[in-house]
């Protein structure tokens, strides 16, 4: 008889972002539909030095972690700042979304959304220099970050003069 | 002449259904987003956005009647916390239209009846306490609501019923009068009186047994933790002495009162409530959780009394917004932060002692713990000048009262204070604390503070724990968490038996080797318990768990990504290893002496090795209670392994059960397609036999599964209490022998684990009930423990 009242009891924390993956095997609707089942969160903004304890501690206070996999620069094969976790149930992970996201872990408020599930090689940076896309280009300085964006790095350091 | 959209009376159906298809939804939604933000923040007054609001329901009474009576009911039963805008607005409605309002009771009763019989009785409440405040709004007429409450309350004098069936019913009838005690005194103050008279010779006599076991401090000062019923009776008493003068309570009816009381009043049919049944699941008791007073809130509006009934309608209030909007975090502070009439009330206190009153709630929670601590945050985003500074205060109040709190709470507390503190650069007075050193570190002072430093530097790391604590509290900064390998030092090979083995292993890992190629190296290794007639040397041998696994575990130890690499790597050797209960026992036993300085590493080990079944549940509690693990008893993070353990194996049992109702369905399913399709051809027939034989015989093999599993469960549960009885009551002998006091740290800690157990898996537990008052919980019993059980036991008679 009674109605549930969608409209008015949202539940926005656990919607699926804009962010879709470009190298993603499939079309936009497969990847949707992944995307909204999945129990694989994407975390990102964390410092280089965050370990895999802390992201365990903190996100197990949403519920039993499967696993933990550190995103890594691909080509000096360490921590670049983000990582995924993978929870055993959605449930769990809407928790996560809903408590987690926005909040700091080694002080830095820190950033999850969904996705559609680990595959191997994507625990490596995208960016050009090995690292995340989002450190090639950035122009602040960041000290958890490897500093400087690597393109303002450039910038700063003085080339070589060249001997013609 | 107007264009209406309802006009019926013109051309015919065509064009009449034409319009119809893309407006009503709109319509129906327009309708919707009305009903549900009228009472927001608004450029007009309330009493206009109602009055406006009539008028446009009223209109569409003709062709959207039946949508419109679904949403009142819904947010009747939905949005508690706005109980007197909608009351107010059916009022109206049924002043303008009086078959409206008969149909609107109707459809409130048969919404009532469904939600007792689907055991949503919190939702029941609000729909009790809305039918009562349409008496207010001369809806509905008061003798009848009377005759209400008197069928409620008239189950007190039912026979053999569980205690919380009628405690509901009483609690229903007394959570309404707030709203409506001064009208029903008015016109039936013979009636009520009675009903009052009965309420309070039941609240005599029902037994309270369960109270110690869900009361957060065990001290009477400063506040008593109230039973609810009883704190609820203290504030009616209070109010009908105050001739039930009411003054919180927002009512936007008395500005219409000329409107409504010219309106005809229903009758609300008899009522009888829903006989019992034993699928009947009712509330729980809980305890009213205070811990401010007005002495707290030192500037500003005064914090209405413990029994004033302000205090209940304010709770209630707070409780009903953090329910509907718990998911947002953001909402949810922010309809905190606006409640209506903030300026005469202390609002950012009941704020937060709401929020750790539900936090602390025994047996559990009604949400996640984390969300507690996100919603606490946003709220002090939301007032930097002023939340942050009640929070401290609580905290240090919290702090005050740690020797009397429950050990359960106190979990809680430490977990909400470390992350809590990880969002604000770990930032505290420490110093204020400086107390907690001049006692025994068992004590629960500085036993918090080693918990929070601990918790702490498992969101972050060694060093930084060092640094935000001044250097006297060195002696409770945990231990840098490094593995402690037994084989290191090359000094010991004659020493130590197996060295030389161990450095074998390590060069064979590191050069790949295989499993079989593992044990055949571990061959080597005697077995200091062998038998003579053990030649194979098969049997239990603790010295070669011991080399392989602390190899192993010292070459994986750089994160808990290597280790479990690791574990899966040689699953196969570590299975063989650990085939009976001592190896499984042993097994655990050398992970903690490797990582005994990393508890959340062994925490996550044993977690892994469970799932790969290297070790079983009930091995893992066996190791929690053996005389080795005394020591870290009293830790957080033993309990924390054991109740996760004790979850994986509940819901191993779940995730089977499910299976096995999902072969019967399908099984289920089958034949009844096969009735329809009979008289096809042999062929078919034939094929769906075979069918059903298989799904016959895997719903055997899983109907196996589920009992044996369940024989796990039980197992699971016997040997914890076993343990549990065996040390409390060398304990409690131990003490009366020597003529000590029973109430050491120790004691206490224990006592209020064991009840732990109870409370956070009672459904499960209640199962079992049967083996454990004929094995377990006997008569002869010391008392003290048998006390845990029976008041477990009253928590759903």
């Amino acid at each position: 008889m009674s109605i549930k009242l969608n409209a008015l009891f949202s539940d926005s924390y656990i919607d699926i972002s804009q962010y879709r993956d470009q190298h993603f095997k499939g079309n936009r609707y497969e990847q949707e539909k992944l995307l909204k089942q999945s129990c694989t969160l994407y975390v990102g903004n964390l410092s280089f030095y965050t370990t895999e304890e802390q992201v365990y501690e903190l996100f197990s206070k949403c519920g039993d972690v499967k696993r933990i996999i550190i995103g890594l620069d691909k080509v000096k094969k360490t921590a670049c700042g983000f990582c995924f976790v993978e929870y055993y149930t959605r449930a769990d992970a809407e928790h996560a979304m809903r408590f987690v996201n926005g909040t700091r872990l080694d002080d830095r408020i820190i950033r999850t959304d969904w996705d559609a599930g680990f595959k191997e090689g994507r625990q490596y940076g995208r960016g050009k220099s090995g690292g995340q896309v989002r450190d090639e280009y950035r122009q602040d300085y960041d000290p958890a970050r490897g500093g400087y964006g690597k393109l303002a790095q450039l910038q700063r350091t003085p080339e070589a003069p060249h001997k013609f | 002449m107007s264009r209406r959209r309802h006009s019926d009376e013109n051309d015919g159906a065509q064009p009449h259904k034409r319009r119809r298809t893309s407006e009503p939804i709109e319509i129906e939604d327009r309708l919707e987003s009305l009903i549900c933000r009228v009472g927001e923040k608004s450029t007009s007054s309330l009493e206009s956005n109602l009055e406006g609001l009539a008028g446009v329901l009223e209109a569409d009474l003709p062709n959207y009647k039946n949508k419109i009576l679904r949403i009142l009911c819904a947010v009747a039963r939905l949005l508690p916390e706005k109980l007197t805008v909608y009351t107010t607005l059916v009022g109206l409605l049924n002043a303008r239209n009086y078959n409206f309002g008969g149909e609107f009771v109707e459809a409130m009763i048969r919404q009532l009846k469904e939600t007792l019989k689907s055991n949503l009785y919190s939702e029941a409440v609000y729909l009790v306490r809305f039918l009562s405040d349409l008496v207010n709004c001369h809806v509905i007429a008061a003798p009848s609501m009377v005759a209400m409450f008197e069928n409620f309350v008239s189950v007190t004098q039912e026979e053999d019923i569980p205690q919380v069936r009628s405690d509901w019913y009483v609690y229903a009838v007394l959570s309404c009068l707030p709203w409506v005690g001064k009208e029903l005194y008015e016109k039936k103050d013979v009636e009520m009186d009675r009903l009052l008279n009965q309420i309070d010779g039941y609240l005599k006599r029902r037994q309270k047994i369960h109270v110690p076991m869900l009361q957060v401090w065990s001290a009477e000062k400063p506040h008593p933790q109230e039973e609810y019923l009883d704190c609820l009776w203290a504030q009616v008493q209070k109010l009908k002495k105050d001739r039930w003068q009411e003054r919180h309570i927002l009512r936007p009816y008395i500005a219409f009162d000329s409107v409504l009381c010219e309106a005809l009043q229903h009758n609300l049919p008899p009522f009888t409530p829903p006989a019992h049944s034993d699928d009947a699941v009712y509330p729980m008791p809980h305890v009213v959780f205070r811990m401010f007073d007005y002495t707290d809130a030192p500037e500003g509006p005064v914090m209405p009394g413990s029994h004033s009934v302000e205090r209940f309608v304010i709770e209630e209030n707070l409780h009903c917004i953090i329910k509907s909007h718990w998911r947002e975090r953001k909402t949810c502070a922010a309809q905190l932060l606006s409640y209506p009439g903030k300026n005469k009330i202390p609002l950012n206190y009941h704020i937060v002692e709401v929020i750790f009153g539900e936090l602390f709630q025994l047996p559990s929670p009604p949400h996640i713990e984390v969300m507690y601590t996100a919603l606490l945050i946003e709220l002090c985003k939301l007032q930097p000048g002023s939340l942050p500074q009640v929070l401290a205060q609580a905290t240090e109040m919290m702090y005050m009262r740690l020797d009397t709190m429950n050990t359960t709470c106190v979990d809680r507390f430490v977990s909400w204070f470390a992350h809590h503190l990880s969002n604000f650069q770990f930032r505290w007075s420490w110093d204020d604390w400086a107390d907690c050193l001049t006692v025994d570190n068992e004590k629960p002072k500085p036993k918090f503070v080693k918990e929070v430093l601990e918790k702490c530097m498992r969101l972050s790391y060694h060093q930084r724990i060092v640094d935000i604590v001044p250097p006297s509290f060195s002696a409770l900064i945990p231990a840098e968490p490094m593995f402690q390998y037994k084989y290191e030092d090359e000094s010991n090979t004659a020493s130590l038996p197996g060295f030389a083995t161990a450095v074998t292993v390590t060069n064979a890992i590191k050069n790949r080797a295989s499993n079989e190629e593992i044990l055949a190296v571990l061959k080597e290794i005697p077995n200091p318990n062998q038998d003579d007639d053990d030649d194979e040397g098969d049997g239990f041998n603790p010295l070669k768990i011991d080399v392989f696994l602390q190899t192993l575990l010292h070459l994986a130890a750089k994160s808990f990504s290597h280790s479990f690499s690791a574990l899966a790597k040689f699953h196969e050797v570590l299975k063989t290893l650990t085939e009976s209960d001592e190896g499984k026992l042993h097994i655990l036993k050398v992970v903690y002496e490797a990582w005994r300085k990393h508890p959340q590493m062994i925490a996550v080990l044993v977690d892994k090795m469970i799932r790969t079944q290297i070790v079983d549940c009930a091995a893992v509690a066996n190791w929690i209670f053996s005389s080795d693990m005394a020591h870290d008893f009293t830790r957080l993070y033993m309990w924390e392994i054991l109740h996760s353990t004790i979850r994986k194996m509940n819901k191993h049992v779940q995730k089977i059960q499910k299976e096995l109702e999902e072969a019967k369905d399908k099984l289920e399913k089958q034949q009844h397609k096969k009735q329809k399709d009979s008289g096809d051809e042999e062929d078919m027939e034939k094929n769906s036999d075979d069918e059903d034989g298989q799904l016959e015989e895997q719903i055997e093999r899983l109907q196996e599964k589920v009992e044996s599993a369940q024989s796990e469960q039980k197992n699971l549960f016997l040997v914890i209490f076993q343990r549990f009885i065996m040390l409390l009551t060398e304990h409690l002998v131990r003490c009366e022998t020597g003529s000590v006091d029973i109430n050491t740290s120790w004691y206490k800690n224990c006592i209020e684990r064991l009840q732990q157990i109870f409370l956070m898996h009672h459904v499960i537990i209640q199962q079992y009930m049967g083996t454990l008052e004929n094995l377990l919980f006997t008569a002869e019993l010391d008392h003290h423990i048998l006390a845990v059980y029976q008041q477990f036991c009253a928590l759903q008679l």
